[in-house]
């Protein structure tokens, strides 16, 4: 097995579905982002959205929870040589964009897609992968995306 | 939007806002990581001492959803912002872990009128985020959209 198969690179992962109730909008905003269209039916009516809509750190924050969910590097998928690789540590990530509100009562599905990875010169035994995340709602519209990179211990 | 303190003219190219301080506790790691990033670096004290951040450290979307929350109470919650189309990029440097206080400023880098919305602009800022050694753990650049207080 290579490490391009272990990672499925340049393929397309469903990672999970995630209906965003009002309860834990609300939730979710006022500990971390209290602006009134995230924490009211009532405020978020007087507001640009409209609507009671999920704060885009949340939608951000649930990509994540299905990407530790489905598991990419699973040891136990791992047929190559040596150990199977594991992830360290991530740097950050890219081009964010929260391209539609996500209402309270919408159901997101997520997906990730890793586009590739290289060895890293700073870092002998590690590569860098990187990878692409997204999420649409019930329409098929795309309403985040970001591309997201990590590092890796591989040989 | 009469009454609030920050409005599109406010942001000003090359001003730094300081957007406070804020101490993270194990608690709030670990309740924040259960949720959305159960690693067990974030929930676990002696994986996380045994790992790569070298004790229980913050899952990096934490860090920004406190970042989010810091720049809510130094000036969001009180300016005429629309949203944001997304981020332009975050680098999570150090780790942050249980008991560091970080510290937030926000430097504006430019300011531009929509072509299409008369009565809005947008503001990219560039925040950074120190612990109290002063050493930086995290950057973040994003746009932001505020409505003006005089439209032309």
């Amino acid at each position: 097995m290579t490490l391009d198969e272990f990672l499925h690179v340049g393929e397309t992962q469903t990672i999970g579905v995630h209906t965003f109730t009002p309860d834990e909008i609300i939730a979710f905003a006022q500990k971390f982002d209290p602006q009134p269209f995230h924490l009211s039916e009532e405020k978020a009516r007087a507001s640009v959205f409209g609507a009671l809509c999920a704060s885009g750190w949340h939608t951000a924050s649930t990509w994540m929870k299905y990407n530790v969910r489905s598991w990419l590097l699973d040891p136990k998928n791992w047929t190559g040589e040596g150990p199977a690789p594991q992830a360290q540590v991530s740097p950050g990530f890219r081009n964010l964009k929260w391209l539609k509100p996500v209402f309270a009562g919408e159901t997101i599905t997520y997906t990730r897609t890793v586009t590739g990875h290289r060895p890293m010169a700073s870092r002998p035994g590690c590569h860098m992968m990187t990878l692409t995340a997204e999420g649409y709602d019930s329409k098929g519209d795309k309403v985040i995306e970001f591309d997201n990179s990590a590092v890796l211990t591989a040989s | 939007m009469a009454g609030k303190k920050w409005a599109f003219e406010d942001f000003v190219p090359g001003a730094t806002m300081d957007l406070g301080s804020k101490h993270v506790t194990a608690e709030e790691i670990v309740e924040f990581a259960s949720e959305f990033d159960p690693q067990p670096m974030h929930v676990d004290e002696a994986t996380g001492k045994a790992s790569m951040l070298g004790g229980l450290g913050a899952s990096g979307w934490h860090t920004c959803s406190m970042f989010m929350r810091m720049m809510c109470d130094a000036f969001l919650l009180d300016s005429t912002s629309q949203g944001s189309p997304g981020i332009d990029y975050v680098k999570w440097m150090r780790p942050v872990l249980a008991d560091d206080t970080l510290h937030a400023s926000s430097t504006i880098v430019a300011v531009r009128d929509s072509s299409t919305r008369p009565n809005l602009g947008f503001v990219t800022m560039r925040a950074k985020m120190l612990n109290q050694r002063g050493e930086q753990v995290f950057e973040l650049q994003n746009t932001g959209m505020f409505l003006k207080r005089v439209v032309a």
